[in-house]
């Protein structure tokens, strides 16, 4: 009975899951599926804990009741405790390091799931049940070093330079040779003989972990919006393993549905940067960008503006669009965007978002910002939405971006970036940069855009210059 | 330094270099500024209102002999005497045309600037004379045809009949073109157009014309103006010219091409099948006319009835408003060579538009200058490319989408079979979960694959937090007596809460903050 009411808790929640991620593909929709979530996690952790105790209850060989109760309280009231004031604190500009760190989470949960059910002999049994613990294992382990690899960039804990070992495709290959391997041997000796299992379980997770390490390094910090998304993937990936493990479906249904978006999103951001999906999973991708840096720069005059000149061009201007980057999220200089929006827009000048796929440091990164600052979400439109409309536009103000506005990724066959749709601000009649200096932008190519004639460079930090900026207005 | 505006010599001019505003625009980049007598009074620009905005008015003698003189026509050769010698010039001269002239400025070691020598790249359109002249010339040449021609130009339904509205074409989609579509459509005619440039059709189309392409291969621009056209294009032109002229009651031609006669558009044979009453202006009537039997600077009645206008001085015809945007050109051209603002002209020839417009300058003849490629033609790198033919290209396309999908096909096919193969050798456990894996799995990709960009944040830490899931996993291991599973599963169901709790919270955070525009 008992178990029957279990399972049916357990489809009402997946069937939530589902509705969840459903409804947060709109905006309309987007709070009932969080909601959703939340319901069909609550529901979830009601079977999964009266499972629990019952088996304690029934089975000789557990705990109590009363001490698992007490240790899944502390569990539960542990994780709320750090997990609540981490999400209430955040500032939305770490928001990609939280998403990484709380991968890596996920990761090692799943490891150590692993090792458990090792341990423990849970499930099918057999060589099947030993197949799904090193694969579980192994994708575990790889999540949680790449999450952290990740984290540690995008919080510039460690550089953001793609790390190029010489022939860094064969030390992936022969990682995963050697995994395979181990697998097989695992597969055929643990169950004879468990302290042999124990050193090859635990062999296997060493070449996860140094594989998650090795690729996730080898990728730019520019490129990591796509990563943190295959990151996402791969954490799917190791629940689904845990469910296989485990013979729980919930576990299934939900890690799929997590793996399975998560790479769909990955694609969506490849097509946007024009990458190969398949180079992305094997890693090691945006590497290429790196080598060419010294090559590509190619010089030319810019001229500067200052923020009187650029207030006076904003105010007389009809058609205004501000295409973000991730230096505006470092500069923090959402808030006074917002403020400067707000009072052009009471002025009658039409001031729109043009925000390209890969902006910011994680998908979507650019238009959190932007909501938090109070900017109507209907203002602010995607790539494909403006593109057209940049022709017709007085002043176009590219804060933070720069690889994201690249004429060279259209005219440049030989830029390292060539292909990859950009916003094509240099069409409207003026572009005014804000910069800090006339470095190049994450992958490292120079921009053409700082030299066109239509083009004006405000150097300084963007939120002072926007600052700057209203200050003149008043 | 100091700049003299004199009064225009030649007849019938009645535009003038210097306006009260532009005056003072000239004096705030540190230069002073002499108006001879009398120089604005045709263009309605009184002494007065010139020294209110901080000019000297002065004698003839003293604005000649000013360092620099800035006037609307090319000097005669009385007032090139009356220059001082190596002072600098800046006007109309028609370089290209008038060889004598430029050798005669170069004698006197004079510095002549040429306001329609002007490149046509976008920073220096501010300077650029044609242009704005050629704006107010096509305005003003629907306001002549307008007022010599019998009818409305607007349709109306009146109690005394309808009225059809009508037909203006426009011959040559340039700036003077453009100016004359714009104008005869807000007077609410039909009007159509036609350029040897096929790429200015969506110009034609903003400024609410009707685009008739000659139907013969296309000309690409690479200076910013047209060329000479083919053999076979002037053949189907002269039969899309043939059949206009039989439907439409008015022709404005604003063909020409620089330091040529101008193309002859429209025959007498033409303009003979046009309906009595209709109205030409040939605006090229200065360098010969596009159409036959048009004079300059006269009105000409053709014996079926059609008026041939023939003015050369359109843009003269709005005197108030061309010596303004004449003037504001002007003060343009002192901002390139006064980047100090301090009234010290300096001249830089590494700048294109500087260069491009000094004819002499210390006794040296600088014209032709260099040519210089438009920013907004295709450059020749793109145009170097082979041309793939479009059907061989779409041809090659298919073959590739072809192949493409087979290969999916096949992968697919494969993947399949390997699938069956696991499961008829797996437990039947593992069948079951695998079942919902593979549900699973479509489930998630179609659910996901429409997100809307600006949602993908807040639905990562949603999917994040789902993933957590991993917490049931880890609290049914959570009652094991084995001290080591039950250390490992506390740890692992922790951070897997963490997980949950945080990644919820801020995902809920998140999408609190996206409103919509009240």
């Amino acid at each position: 009975m008992l178990e029957y009411f279990i399972q049916g808790l357990y489809i009402v929640a997946g069937v939530l899951f589902i509705l969840s991620l459903a409804g947060l593909s709109k905006q309309t929709t987007a709070r009932m599926g969080n909601i959703a979530g939340m319901v069909g996690m609550a529901l979830a952790l009601i079977a999964t804990i009266a499972d629990s105790l019952f088996l304690s209850a029934t089975q000789p060989d557990r705990q109590s009741v009363p001490v698992t109760l007490a240790l899944i309280v502390a569990v539960l009231l542990i994780g709320a405790l750090i997990g609540t004031p981490i999400a209430r604190k955040v500032e939305m500009t770490q928001m990609p390091e939280l998403i990484a760190a709380f991968h890596s989470f996920v990761g090692m949960a799943a490891v150590l799931v692993g090792f458990n059910s090792f341990a423990v002999a849970e499930g099918a049994g057999g060589a099947v049940h030993l197949v799904e613990v090193a694969l579980g294992v192994l994708i575990g382990a790889y999540t949680f070093t790449g999450s952290v690899i990740a984290y540690l960039k995008l919080s510039a804990k460690m550089g953001s330079k793609p790390l190029t070992l010489p022939g860094r495709n064969l030390i992936n290959l022969i990682g995963f040779i050697v995994f395979f391997a181990l697998m097989i041997w695992f597969v055929i000796g643990a169950e004879a003989n468990p302290t042999l299992g124990w050193i090859l379980i635990i062999a296997i997770a060493v070449i996860g972990f140094l594989l998650g390490l090795h690729m996730v390094a080898a990728i730019g910090g520019g490129d990591m919006p796509v990563v943190v998304s295959m990151l996402n993937s791969y954490s799917g990936w190791a629940a689904a393993a845990a469910g296989f493990m485990l013979g729980n479906n919930l576990l299934i249904i939900t890690g799929s549905l997590v793996g399975s978006s998560g790479a769909i999103l990955s694609y969506i951001m490849c097509k946007a940067m024009n990458r190969s999906f398949m180079s992305v999973i094997l890693g090691g991708f945006g590497s290429d960008g790196g080598t060419v840096v010294a090559t590509a720069t190619e010089e030319g005059e810019h001229r500067e503006i200052d923020a009187a000149g650029t207030a006076e061009l904003l105010w007389n201007a009809k058609n205004v669009i501000i295409t973000p980057g991730y230096g505006m999220a470092v500069a923090k200089a959402q808030y006074p965007v917002a403020d400067l929006t707000a009072k052009l827009r009471a002025h009658g000048v039409n001031v729109r978002f043009g925000v390209h796929p890969v902006a910011g440091r994680l998908p979507g990164h650019m238009n959190v910002l932007l909501a938090e600052a109070h900017v109507p979400y209907d203002i602010v439109l995607e790539m494909d939405e403006i593109n057209e409309d940049f022709a017709d536009t007085d002043v176009v103000l590219v804060i933070g971006a720069n690889d994201t506005v690249n004429p060279a990724a259209l005219d440049d066959p030989s830029s390292p970036i060539a292909g990859m749709p950009v916003l094509e601000v240099w069409k409207a009649d003026n572009v005014i940069v804000f910069k800090r200096s006339m470095a190049t932008g994450y992958a490292g190519v120079q921009n053409p855009l700082f030299f066109k004639e239509n083009t004006q460079m405000l150097f300084g930090d963007a939120k002072q210059r926007v600052d700057d900026i209203l200050k003149a207005l008043d | 330094m100091q700049i003299g505006i004199p009064l225009e010599s030649q007849a019938g001019e009645t535009r003038v270099a210097a306006t009260p505003k532009t005056v003072a625009q000239l004096i705030k980049l540190g230069h002073t500024v002499l108006v001879e007598k009398g120089a604005g009074t045709l263009a309605s620009y009184p002494d007065a209102d010139y020294a209110a905005a901080g000019a000297t008015v002065a004698d003839g003698a003293d604005v000649w002999a000013a360092p620099m003189v800035a006037k609307i026509n090319a000097p005669s050769d009385a007032e090139i005497a009356k220059l001082r010698e190596g002072a600098v010039l800046v006007s109309l001269l028609a370089p290209a045309r008038s060889p004598e002239l430029v050798a005669a400025l170069n004698e006197r070691k004079i510095t002549a600037l040429a306001m329609d020598a002007v490149p046509r790249i976008s920073r220096a359109q501010a300077l650029d004379v044609l242009s704005s002249m050629a704006n107010i010339a096509g305005y003003r040449a629907v306001v002549e045809a307008a007022n010599e021609f019998g009818s409305f130009f607007t349709g109306q339904v009146t109690a005394a009949g309808k009225v059809p509205p009508a037909k203006v074409f426009v011959s040559g989609a340039g700036v003077a073109g453009l100016a004359a579509i714009g104008t005869a459509k807000s007077l609410g005619a039909i009007v159509r157009a036609t350029d040897l440039r096929a790429e200015v059709a969506e110009q034609v189309q903003s400024m609410g014309g009707e685009f008739v392409a000659v139907k013969a291969e296309q000309q690409k621009s690479s200076d910013g103006y047209a060329k000479e056209a083919s053999e076979a294009y002037n053949k189907a032109a002269a039969e899309m010219y043939a059949e206009q002229c039989k439907d439409v009651d008015i022709i404005i031609t604003t063909a020409l091409i620089p330091g040529r006669p101008a193309p002859r558009l429209i025959t007498a044979a033409m303009v003979a099948t046009m309906k009595p009453g209709s109205v030409i202006v040939d605006m090229a009537a200065s360098n010969g006319g596009n159409v036959e039997g048009s004079v300059a600077d006269k009105l000409v009645v053709t014996a079926n009835g059609v008026k041939i206008i023939g003015y050369t001085d359109l843009a003269g015809r709005l005197p108030t408003q061309a010596s303004q945007l004449f003037g504001t050109n002007v003060v343009n051209l002192m901002k390139l060579l006064t980047p100090g603002k301090d009234g010290e002209v300096v001249f830089d020839f590494s700048d294109v538009v500087v260069r491009g417009m000094t004819v002499t300058k210390d006794g040296e003849v600088l014209w032709p200058p260099p040519p210089v490629q438009v920013s907004a033609a295709p450059t020749a790198a793109v145009e170097a490319k082979p041309a793939e033919d479009p059907a061989v290209k779409a041809a090659r396309e298919a073959a590739a989408a072809k192949a493409k999908t087979t290969r999916q096909l096949i992968w697919s096919a494969l993947a399949a079979a390997l699938v069956v193969l696991a499961v008829t050798f797996s437990p039947a456990s593992f069948v079951g979960a695998f079942t919902v894996f593979a549900l699973a799995v479509v489930v998630g990709f179609y659910v996901v694959s429409g997100v809307a960009h600006s949602l993908h944040t807040p639905l990562m830490a949603q999917t994040n937090a789902i993933s957590g899931i991993i917490l049931v996993g880890a609290l049914l291991q959570l009652g094991s007596t084995n001290i080591a599973v039950l250390v490992m599963s506390f740890i692992a169901a922790t951070i897997a809460s963490i997980n949950i709790f945080g990644g919820f919270l801020v995902s809920y955070r998140m999408l609190g903050m996206f409103k919509k525009e009240a």
